[in-house]
């Protein structure tokens, strides 16, 4: 039984289910950011399995893309992730809510 | 040197520029003698272009730059002996009134302004009048209307004045709305405004039917320029503006635009009978109505306003019967004498501290001598007396009303009765002001004016005694000089040999007659009161200013006010705060999706995606 990319893509897309859902439910910001994180290289797996698939040099220049688009907004994130923690002494992302409606 | 027609319009206009923005520092009475040189010089270019008319002379056009091609519409001068006689008409009587203006508005704090609004509308006048095209010619039409306004309004600070001016310009915009839509109907008919294609094409190209909507159209346009019924009720009021304002525009020269546009398109009105006889018969009634309309003014202005009116509808008559040579011969004596007459009334003005009422003057004729006799020789002039210009102009008029007989016999008639009339209140007018006992109060003391007001005032009564010689049945001087314009138009003519002669003196006696009742009734002794009856109805006009009041005002005020108080608060304001409120509770609904809570704003996200995964899919046709 040998490795297709569909393989790749299954399993993408449970990374990236998985991800979403740690995004959804839990209240951690800290674990949130980790679940994107998965989102993102779950995505960056069918860029790079498609690309070899199809053998298209694009697919691996997406995924750098991707890397370096989210060590960016990792650093952004954290920054004011920790702005928060110093004000709040809590990282409960549903105690930030001062903008509702 | 038909090149340099181009400075007709342009030095008065450089005038009108240095004079509005400069003026202060000039001065006076300098700016006034550079603006008087400014119509001057363009009236020596004039003159000295029209020369080539009286050796059979071509007319000519001078293109100056494109400015709408597409309708026809261009900066370009056309130089015909018609377009010539009225520029020399204009800068002629223009520059001597500018001189006399140099000592009339002497003193007046806004000295400069005022000769440079009178630039700007000898400039306009000359847009108006040099045009080839009726795009460029509408150009001059409004310009003149501006500066008439400006200068009505000139002492703004009277309320009167201001009022005035408003009546003037609102008026007038009622005929130039169709003159505007005249200019549309010939655009649609022809494809091009130009006036050489126009007229050309006209009798291949228009329907009956059209020419006449086409003359009509135009013929409203003159109504309000030239003051005829049923628009001519802004003229008297424009007497609030200064002496030589009134004298320029509201007797020589803006007011005679009507009938010189009728003129200009004598090719178009040749082929609307309909039309020609509206335009006669309106013209005809104006000149009854105005005249008996002055017989009963206090206000020496007023009477001469009245007359204007009532000469400018013979003007009309004369165009409105085809004889559009006599129609502009009376144009040019008109300009003359009714100049003189104004500018004789502004020195008895000057001279009694702008007392205008000729029930406070008398025996005048003793303190100033040349005003009086020049004044004598308007009088005579537009009485029609034998032999100045004022007898040959209407007669050729009357005549040729007569000559084409039928209907218009009944106008000859009128006119016949208009001239009894003219002769009448003129002559009310001299005696009151110039006879009889001393009427003004103790403080004022009457003197001759300076001399460059008197200049000018002598200058225009010879014009005003010899004018008349250009035309006269035994030499048609003027009628050969404007041949080629109205060449390819046929005219009617008064009749020939003894009834001609019959005619005159019938005229003759007539204005005779109109002396004598007129000296008997103010020249010996006790003046008779005139009150009540029907002396107050002619002073007031008839009451034409209430009706209008009534008619048109009235109903124009309701609508404006329903429309302050009703429709824009309701209706306009009701739309804003509508649009307003909407915005606000569809906002309010809105709001409770903002929760705040960041994991429900990706829950949408993931929800949204899965939607356009789903619809991808189903698209794709796997479910």
């Amino acid at each position: 039984m040998s490795v297709t990319v569909a393989w790749y893509m299954v399993f993408a897309a449970v990374l990236f289910s998985m991800g979403a859902a740690g995004v959804l439910l839990r209240r951690n910001a800290l674990v949130m950011f980790m679940s994107i994180e998965l989102m993102l290289n779950s995505v960056n797996l069918t860029f790079i399995a498609a690309g070899s698939e199809l053998g298209l040099i694009e697919g691996q220049v997406a995924a750098l893309f991707v890397m370096v688009v989210a060590a960016a907004e990792v650093t952004v994130g954290l920054a004011i992730l920790v702005a928060v923690f110093r004000r709040r002494s809590s990282a409960n992302v549903d105690e930030l809510s001062e903008l509702r409606g | 040197m038909i090149d340099y027609l181009w400075l007709l319009i342009a030095l008065p206009l450089l005038g009108a520029a240095i004079l509005i923005l400069f003026g202060k520092r000039i001065g006076e009475p300098a700016s006034g003698w550079l603006a008087s040189a400014l119509v001057l010089v363009p009236f020596v270019i004039a003159a000295v272009l029209t020369v080539p008319f009286l050796n059979e002379g071509e007319p000519e056009t001078v293109f100056l730059f494109s400015w709408i091609p597409m309708v026809g519409a261009n900066a370009s001068l056309l130089w015909d002996p018609l377009s010539a006689l009225m520029t020399l008409i204009v800068t002629g009587v223009g520059s001597l009134i500018h001189i006399y203006s140099v000592g009339y508005m002497h003193g007046d704090e806004r000295y400069p302004r005022f000769f440079g609004y009178m630039n700007l509308f000898i400039a306009s006048m000359l847009t108006l009048v040099l045009a080839d095209n009726f795009g460029f010619m509408f150009v001059g039409w409004e310009l003149v209307g501006l500066s008439s306004y400006l200068l009505i309004s000139f002492w703004f600070t009277k309320p009167s004045a201001a009022a005035a001016g408003k009546k003037a310009f609102i008026v007038n915009r009622i005929g130039d709305w169709g003159f505007l839509v005249a200019l549309m109907l010939i655009f649609a008919a022809f494809g091009t405004l130009d006036f050489g294609v126009v007229f050309g094409q006209a009798g291949s190209l228009l329907s009956v039917g059209m020419a006449t909507a086409i003359t009509l159209l135009l013929f409203v346009g003159a109504t309000g320029k030239s003051a005829q019924i049923p628009l001519y009720i802004w003229l008297p009021d424009a007497m609030e503006g200064p002496t030589p304002v009134s004298a320029l525009i509201h007797a020589a020269t803006m007011v005679t635009a009507g009938v010189y546009m009728i003129a200009r398109s004598a090719a178009l009105f040749e082929l609307a009978p309909v039309t020609l006889a509206i335009v006669a018969t309106v013209g005809a009634l104006t000149a009854l109505l105005a005249a008996t309309i002055a017989i009963g003014q206090r206000d020496i202005k007023r009477v001469l306003a009245y007359s204007t009116i009532s000469q400018l509808g013979y003007m009309i008559m004369a165009v409105g019967l085809t004889a559009f040579t006599a129609g502009i011969f009376h144009l040019m004596t008109h300009a003359f004498f009714k100049a003189l007459l104004f500018l004789g009334a502004g020195s008895v003005i000057h001279a009694m501290a702008n007392e205008q009422d000729m029930w406070k003057m008398g025996g005048l004729r003793k303190y100033m001598k040349i005003t009086f006799v020049t004044m004598v020789i308007g009088w005579l002039a537009i009485g029609g007396l034998f032999p100045l210009s004022g007898f040959w102009s209407k007669d050729e008029i009357l005549g040729s009303a007569f000559a084409k007989g039928g209907f218009f016999f009944i106008l000859w008639f009128i006119g016949i009765l208009t001239a009894l009339l003219t002769a009448f209140y003129m002559t009310r007018l001299i005696i009151l002001t110039f006879f009889g006992e001393k009427r003004w109060d103790d403080g004022v003391h009457p003197h001759e004016s300076p001399s460059t007001m008197t200049v000018p005032l002598i200058i225009l009564a010879a014009l005003s005694a010899g004018a008349g010689l250009l035309n006269t049945p035994v030499r048609l001087g003027l009628e050969h000089f404007l041949e080629p314009t109205f060449g390819a138009v046929e005219q009617v003519h008064p009749p020939e040999g003894i009834t001609l002669w019959l005619l005159a003196l019938a005229s003759l006696v007539v204005v005779i007659i109109g002396i004598f009742i007129a000296y008997f009734r103010y020249g010996r002794g006790d003046l008779p009161t005139e009150e009540g009856g029907y002396w107050a109805a002619a002073l007031d006009g008839y009451g034409v200013d209430a009706f209008y009041g009534a008619v048109v005002v009235a109903p124009g005020k309701a609508v404006a006010s329903w429309l302050a108080k009703v429709f824009d608060p309701k209706v306009i304001d009701g739309a804003v705060n509508g649009l307003g409120y909407a915005t606000r509770s569809f906002g309010s609904t809105m709001r409770v999706l903002q929760t705040g809570w960041v994991r429900s704003y990706a829950a949408a996200v993931v929800a949204g995606a899965l939607g356009i995964v789903l619809w991808l899919l189903w698209q794709g046709g796997a479910f």
